[in-house]
């Protein structure tokens, strides 16, 4: 492998036959440069779907409270649960061991000022691990906290595309904004992922909002995060737990269908992770059909070769060479080739990908990228393919008589 | 140089099998140079093949240099080939990308001579046939009869002990002919032994011994009295 005259002979080789060359190099670079485009846009459509439908945490559940279908114990049927903050308090006493955390919202659309800007906006009343739920990131400040909650502060954290509309280019951090007839102060920006709509909401601490509804206690709705290990499984069982003590504490008949909802948003989730292992297979069906059509085109390219050299092979031979030197010039110069144009390929695919970057995002290809490992195998592959390839007619090659090869005209 | 004892080959074709040569005996001595004649179909080139180990005998021995020629791989083939052989062919069977001292040099490289040693000894052998000013020039750039030229010193380039030429001429004029066969003349005087195989009687003529095959057997063969191509030239 490392016999210098050797390597001298193939180089001259490669540099006297440059169509040749150019051919084989060419089409080992275009199978992996497509293979490596197209891998990196299904993972950027990829990114894309997670984008759109898996922003928000993944371990949570949303529990709603409705009118009773059923009479039971004395009480009618269509009666109106409500939940209220002892509901959160009793939820984190009694089950410790599934719950991770528990927030309220209070949704409300109110009528948001500051100077002479106004709009409507939804405002949501919510405790700190509320932010956790819909996975808030900070742009300035900070959340609504512990402290906000107890004290029933007037704090507002409002969305990116709130404080744009409102506030233009100021800074909105420690100002004062009219939600409704309140003065509320700015004490935080956050933006979310999960596209636009999630950046028009204004977060509350929700004891504020109770207050500022004369003072009762009520919740609308409930978040329930339960402990990510458990699993779906696992989750399941928390949620039919929770569905009893509920169902217990509010006197709802056991089945009675009505009068408690819980939203498992891992039901939803594993749909969508259906959706996008779907994709995924997509992407490497693909993937792998390119790389086939590569393995193909460097094979056809081979035999071509190989076929083109038979004469020469056969002189050679005649000469002295013995059949594990011609197997081997072939091999060694297939293999340097496809090995150079390969990565060559490879850094052109790459190299474009990096450059896309964002600039497809309106065709629903965000980031689009290949993971180095995948791009290595992939053009490792393609070297043995086209190692083997050309070992196969080499092989039949130097095999042929001398005599046979030299009358191949 | 060469002992061959009843010598039988035959090509399988189909069903069928071709009995080829029937039964050859030939010795061969050292600085000889002997033409096999015959017309198409009569064996001489298959004779030639397996003298040259581009084939293999069914049945009979064949020694070369004292050196019993059996059992070959294609391995063992090229080694011979290289260590004892040179070869003419009338096609010349030159490789196409190569200059003409790349291609003197390539039975050396086989060899696995140094690079510069080889480079000086094909230049050597391009000069023995007049062709130092076209060293670095390709195939393509070279007459029929220079090819042919370029092709006796690569034969030459490896110092074999027997040179095989098929139908060397058959594809040169008559005068490029002459020039060729007054080459390989020069270099049967110098000792080295030679084995022509052509179908013109003028050639035959300029070798010492002719060898007439007919149907797989030899039924001919004569001492003659050289003609010098040196002559016509």
């Amino acid at each position: 492998m490392f016999n210098q005259d050797r390597w001298q002979e193939i180089f001259e080789t490669i540099r006297k036959n440059k169509l040749r060359t150019f051919l084989s190099g060419f089409t080992v670079a275009l199978g992996i440069f497509i293979f490596i485009i197209l891998f990196g846009f299904g993972n950027g459509l990829k990114n894309s779907f997670q984008e759109f439908f898996l922003d928000d945490a993944t371990n949570t559940m949303f529990i709603f409270a409705g009118k009773t279908s059923e009479p039971y114990k004395g009480f009618k049927a269509n009666r109106r649960i409500e939940f209220t903050n002892d509901d959160l308090y009793d939820i984190k006493d009694n089950f410790p061991f599934f719950l991770e955390y528990i927030t309220p919202r209070i949704s409300r659309r109110a009528s948001v000022r500051y100077k002479n800007e106004f709009d409507n906006y939804t405002t949501r009343g919510v405790g700190p691990d509320h932010q956790y739920a819909e996975k808030t990131i900070m742009m300035k400040g900070r959340y609504v906290n512990e402290l906000d909650v107890k004290n029933k502060s007037k704090h507002a954290v409002i969305g990116r595309l709130v404080a744009r509309d409102l506030f233009k280019q100021e800074d909105p951090l420690g100002k004062f904004i009219d939600i409704g007839n309140s003065v509320f102060k700015v004490v935080g920006v956050f933006q979310d992922d999960g596209g636009d709509n999630e950046e028009r909401f204004i977060y509350i601490p929700y004891t504020t909002r109770q207050s500022l509804e004369k003072g009762n206690d009520k919740i609308d709705q409930m978040i329930v995060a339960f402990r990510p290990e458990l699993g779906h499984k696992g989750s399941l069982a928390f949620e039919r737990q929770l569905r009893v003590f509920l169902k217990e504490k509010k006197v709802i008949a056991p089945k009675d269908p009505n009068g408690i909802f819980i939203r498992n948003i891992a039901d939803n989730i594993k749909q969508n992770q259906q959706f996008a292992n779907v994709l995924q297979l997509i992407v490497t069906f693909v993937g792998l059909g390119t790389l086939i059509a590569g393995i193909i085109g460097i094979s056809n390219i081979m035999v071509f070769v190989v076929k083109e050299r038979t004469k020469e092979l056969g002189v050679r031979k005649a000469l002295g060479a013995t059949p594990k030197s011609v197997i081997q010039m072939i091999l060694q110069e297939s293999i340097f080739i496809t090995t150079i144009s390969g990565y060559v390929g490879m850094a052109l695919g790459v190299f474009l990908l990096k450059n896309i970057n964002e600039t497809l995002e309106d065709y629903f290809i965000k980031n689009p990228y290949i993971d180095i490992s995948t791009a290595l195998f992939a053009t490792l592959i393609l070297i043995i393919f086209g190692g083997i390839a050309g070992y196969i007619p080499a092989k039949r090659a130097a095999s042929i008589k001398p005599i046979v090869a030299l009358r191949d005209e | 140089m060469i002992q061959i004892k009843d010598l039988h080959k035959s090509y399988k074709m189909g069903s069928s099998s071709l009995h080829v040569l029937k039964g050859i005996n030939l010795t061969v001595e050292e600085g000889e140079l002997v033409a096999i004649m015959g017309s198409s179909g009569s064996g001489k080139s298959t004779l030639l093949n397996i003298i040259g180990m581009l084939d293999l005998l069914d049945d009979g021995s064949y020694e070369l240099d004292n050196v019993l020629i059996k059992d070959l791989d294609e391995t063992k083939a090229a080694k011979y080939r290289n260590k004892f052989l040179g070869f003419i062919f009338q096609s010349f069977n030159l490789i196409n990308y190569k200059t003409a001292v790349e291609n003197v040099s390539l039975p050396l490289y086989y060899q696995g001579m140094k690079r510069a040693e080889r480079q000086e000894k094909a230049l050597k052998y391009l000069t023995s046939v007049g062709l130092l000013d076209w060293a670095t020039h390709l195939p393509s750039e070279l007459s029929g009869g220079q090819k042919q030229r370029v092709a006796i010193a690569r034969a030459m380039a490896s110092e074999p002990k027997l040179l095989l030429a098929d139908e060397p001429t058959g594809a040169l004029d008559t005068q490029t002919s002459n020039e060729v066969m007054d080459l390989i003349q020069k270099i049967n005087q110098e000792g080295k032994t030679i084995l022509v195989v052509t179908h013109e009687e003028d050639i035959a003529q300029m070798c010492k011994r002719i060898i007439r095959l007919k149907d797989g057997v030899i039924v001919e063969d004569t001492k003659v009295n050289q003609v010098l191509a040196t002559q016509y030239v």
